[in-house]
């Protein structure tokens, strides 16, 4: 919807805005940020087709931050409101920002059915595995037996599982990433060129109320057998290539195996083939602590996306159609009153009136 | 097999059989197709020249169980040659297809007024099931009315019989018996009907053919039955057509007339539709008539609840379209904070609340005023935003356009109230010559202003530039944290909130300066006593007050289409007034309005017994408030 004169090469401050950014000093948002405005040149994206749709909370901030286009909506709606957009205009680039509360809790409904839909957009779920905005509460993500100001004995109820509720809502791309992880561009511009929603997790470190949460995995010193990166076509190898993820097939489960000499094919660790579904449902179930995180993209299978089909269907049936106001209000059955108040009946078509049981 | 007296007043006071109004309601079990029914003899009556109006009636039970009394639907016609504005107080005809539908209906029958019972489901079954200790056909309890008992489902099996169907298809037949002999009565031609059945049934001829056989065998029995001369009472009426301007003319409910005011609108604003709804009860004919009209610009999205709906209304308009949503009462209490949200970005939508009995589920196919509040007030914070009311079917087509120019030439959200009845109820509707309407084609902002581009810059209305998301070199942010005045940053200053309360509270109160006088619909402009009402309480306070000054009184109708704001010259009118009584079918909330905004003593006539006023209760508070 550009026009086509050559612009000039931007760069990742011309996605900055004068604002002043408004997160914790240390806080993981930050890394997502510079990641994001570094990947929006690099994909060629157009800062004036560019809109950020967010919801409530300290992530939902983001698109203040951002050169483009910014819509910040309210709690949990932000993939309603960016259905609106979309539909109305198919041609923008779409990008919603939400966290664990805002995605999972109180949006849930809509993170659900923009995923079964299919609308064609790039999802970042920032995971925190708290509500910080509000001071610390815990949230759908939090892990049994977090305390917070409204669990101080700990919380007792199981976490939803981003990635794994994104898959079984039906979508066609799930990926996940790190705030300060250097591969998170990567994913980015793989969600980017994914046409239809994309799904991506990122861990992020809420240093004020869930520091170093995710440290597990994403800390250098475990990086190598704390993070799974996946590629497709490539063997699912971690641990500095000694370890690999093979399937059980008696249990039906992934099982971790060690490669000896690199040899993974003797282990039969699996290569990954990101359009495999039943593979996918194993990856985002793998239980970390037993197994590494899998991160990258971990499912990626287009299919036809919602905007283009209400466009596609709604095209079809204006075909061959001429609005006319006046026919519209003069249809179903008419009559004619004459000067000396004779009627007849004008046109038999469909009877309109009466609701029918 | 029938037993009645010669029909006599009030059903033919003159005894030419040439009637002013007649009021006939036709009642059955839910799976009786009475709605179809009063449906197809609302359309004839039209074709007749009759001016009408109608009111159906059904229960919230998709499939309530056979017989039962609350398994009874209804559908009441008033039609004749004057100005008929409602569905009648009390039916002169009651048509009961079964012992539960003349229990629930009969009470309400003109004294004297005709019954016409199908003797055929007056078993023991069905009369336990109504309640009913002996069978009123035959125990001189309708001693009161006229009765017309009617073997009607033998008559029916008898004139489907060449067409081999089951019986229980068959005995579907029996409403268009049954609507034969009604056209019969009032001399109505059956060919639009019978026009209308062979496209319904096109795909099984067969039982276009027996309906049509069995309407014929209703019609012909009318006639055999008078031209005999059995003393079967049966009499033709002729209600002359009415005085009407000449035109084009066609029936329309509410939903439909909202519908394609919906569409005028946007076309008159030269914007695309985006239309976001979620099925509710009575408001999703409003969706469903939408999403047949693509190749008007219409999108229709069913959301996947309420919230969704109006917030993918709000991402619509945000990105240029305008967007709509529409709900009833429950739903509208779910897009609240959504509504505010509209209101804090300052984006053009349209709500149309579809009414109906409340508080939470209510009375979900019953009729109710009862959001004027919800509209006006609910919403957290200071929140101000438009609402106009359509006051019947066909008002609400012109209602729908002039909440879409409210909202794209102020950039707020407007709520557009109309009812249930209104929904579901249909009147004739002279059709509109659409190049009187003026357009407002919509110019969105493409270039910064002088000085460089302020987002929440102002017009002289008071009014933010509206900036497409596309237009190169005016990105910008917007959001629900209060704005910044003019740069729409985020802003916590207490001086800018006082400000940007005040420019909210102003820009809706100035809408004011665009509407027309408010007008009295019938009377004089100073007296001794005015009812004012709104919405769909149209009809029975005209007729009323019709009623009254014709009597002498010195009373007056005014009918407020713009809740909020108010017409400005509403409280000098009023105040020209000894008396106001405002009836309402809520417990008294435009009352309260009108009595904050001007300080008047405005009376409340109240009603929520989920059905529509009756002439003769506004016409008793007439009487009592001149006393
Ligand atoms: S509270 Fe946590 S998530 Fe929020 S800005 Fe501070 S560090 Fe970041």
């Amino acid at each position: 919807m550009n026009d086509m004169t050559p612009v000039a090469k931007m760069t990742p401050k011309d996605w900055e805005t004068d604002q002043e950014v408004r997160w914790c000093p240390g806080c993981g948002d930050y890394a997502i940020l510079k990641a994001v405005q570094r990947t929006l040149p690099e994909i060629g994206a157009r800062p004036e087709s560019t809109v950020f749709v967010s919801g409530i909370g300290c992530s939902s901030r983001f698109p203040y931050y951002v050169e483009s286009y910014g819509f910040h909506t309210i709690h949990g709606r932000a993939p309603a409101v960016a259905t609106g957009v979309k539909l109305a205009n198919p041609e923008l680039d779409v990008w919603i920002i939400t966290g664990d509360g805002d995605a999972l809790s109180i949006g849930g409904n809509h993170t659900m059915h923009i995923l079964r839909r299919n609308l064609d957009c790039q999802i970042l779920l920032f995971n925190n595995e708290i509500y910080g905005l509000t001071k610390g509460q815990y949230s759908p993500t939090s892990r049994e037996g977090t305390r917070s100001p409204s669990t101080p004995f700990g919380s007792v109820d199981r976490p939803a599982k981003p990635a794994a509720f994104a898959l079984g809502s039906g979508a066609r791309f799930v990926a996940r990433g790190f705030d300060v992880s250097k591969n998170l561009p990567d994913v980015l511009k793989a969600a980017y060129a994914h046409k239809g929603a994309a799904f991506v997790e990122i861990f992020q470190n809420c240093i004020v109320y869930n520091k170093d949460v995710f440290a597990d995995f994403t800390e250098k010193k475990n990086a190598d057998d704390g993070q799974l990166w996946l590629e497709n076509g490539k063997p699912m190898l971690f641990g500095k290539g000694a370890k690999g993820i093979a399937l059980d097939r008696e249990a039906l489960t992934l099982k971790v195996v060690d490669v000896v000499d690199g040899d993974w094919q003797a282990a039969d660790v699996i290569v990954h083939d990101v359009t495999n579904r039943s593979v996918a449902h194993m990856l985002v179930e793998m239980p970390f602590g037993s197994f590494p995180m899998a991160l990258g993209v971990l499912y990626d299978d287009p299919a036809p996306s919602f905007e283009s089909a209400v466009v596609a269907q709604n095209e079809q049936a204006a075909k061959g159609k001429t609005p006319d106001l006046q026919k519209l209000v003069s249809q179903g059955q008419t009559w004619t009153v004459g000067s000396g108040a004779e009627t007849d009946a004008a046109e038999a078509g469909s009877a309109g009136s009466g609701p029918e049981l | 097999m029938a037993s009645v007296a010669p029909l006599s007043p009030p059903i033919d006071p003159a005894d030419d059989q040439s009637l002013e109004s007649v009021v006939v309601r036709f009642a059955g079990d839910s799976g009786d197709g009475m709605q179809l029914t009063g449906g197809q003899f609302t359309l004839s009556t039209a074709l007749a020249g009759n001016d009408l109006a109608t009111f159906p009636d059904f229960p919230a039970e998709i499939r309530a169980p056979q017989g039962t009394l609350f398994g009874v639907s209804a559908f009441q016609i008033n039609f004749g040659s004057t100005d008929i504005t409602t569905a009648g107080d009390a039916p002169d005809v009651l048509v009961a297809m079964n012992p539960a539908a003349l229990k629930t209906n009969v009470k309400d029958l003109k004294p004297g007024g005709l019954i016409i019972a199908d003797e055929g489901e007056f078993n023991d079954r069905n009369l336990a099931k109504a309640k009913y200790e002996a069978n009123p056909l035959t125990d001189g309890s309708l001693a009161q009315w006229q009765l017309l008992s009617l073997n009607i489902s033998q008559l029916t099996l008898d004139s489907v019989k060449p067409f081999g169907l089951g019986n229980k298809e068959a005995l579907r037949c029996k409403n268009m018996w049954t609507l034969g002999l009604a056209l019969w009565m009032f001399d109505r031609d059956r060919q639009p009907i019978v026009a209308w059945l062979k496209a319904k049934f096109a795909k099984a001829p067969e039982l276009a053919d027996a309906n049509i056989a069995a309407l014929d065998a209703g019609h012909a029995y009318g006639e055999t039955a008078e031209i005999s001369g059995e003393g079967l009472g049966l009499k033709q009426h002729h209600v002359p057509s009415a005085a009407v301007p000449s035109g084009l003319y066609r029936t329309v409910t509410g939903a439909e007339a909202i519908s394609l005011g919906l569409v005028a609108g946007t076309q008159l604003a030269g914007l695309p539709m985006f239309f976001g709804g979620y099925p509710i009860t009575p408001a999703s004919a409003i969706l469903h008539h939408l999403s047949r009209l693509k190749e008007y610009g219409v999108t229709t999205f069913q959301a996947e609840d309420e919230i969704a709906a109006i917030a993918s209304a709000i991402g619509a308009s945000y990105a240029g379209s305008l967007g709509i949503t529409s709900s009833s009462g429950p739903g509208i209490a779910l897009k609240g904070e959504a509504i505010g949200l509209a209101i804090m970005t300052e984006l053009p939508l349209v709500i149309v609340n579809s009414q109906r009995g409340g508080p939470s589920t209510g009375l979900p196919t019953k009729t109710e005023q009862s959001d004027l509040y919800q509209a006006v007030y609910g919403r957290n914070g200071d929140a101000p935003m438009p609402v106009i009311a359509a006051r019947s079917p066909a008002d609400a087509f012109e209602c729908a356009i002039e909440a879409c120019r409210i909202a794209v030439q102020y950039m707020t959200p407007v709520m557009l109230l109309t009812d249930g009845y209104i929904a579901n109820a249909a009147e004739p509707w002279k059709v509109p010559d659409m190049a009187t309407f003026a357009p407002f084609p919509v110019t969105f902002m493409d270039t910064a202003q002088e000085g460089g581009f302020l987002p929440y810059a102002r017009d002289e209305k008071l009014k933010r530039p509206w900036v497409k998301p596309g237009t190169p070199g005016l990105m910008h942010r917007i959001g629900g944290i209060e704005k910044g005045v003019n740069t729409g940053h985020i802003e916590y200053s207490p001086a800018n909130h006082q400000a940007m309360t005040d420019i909210r509270q102003n820009k809706v109160l100035g809408i004011a300066d665009s509407l027309p006088d408010q007008d009295v619909s019938l009377g004089t402009d100073s007296g001794k006593l005015v009812v004012v009402g709104w919405g769909s309480t149209f009809g029975p306070i005209h007729q009323a007050v019709r009623r009254a000054r014709a009597k002498g009184r010195d009373v007056s109708h005014v009918h407020i289409r713009h809740i909020w704001p108010l017409p400005k010259n509403l409280g000098t009118l009023l105040k020209g007034y000894e008396k106001i009584i405002v009836p309402e079918m809520n417990t008294g909330q435009l009352k309260t309005v009108l009595r904050d905004q001007y300080l008047v003593d405005a009376k409340p006539l109240n009603k929520v017994s989920g059905q529509p006023f009756r002439i003769a209760e506004i016409e008793a508070a007439i009487e009592d408030a001149l006393k």
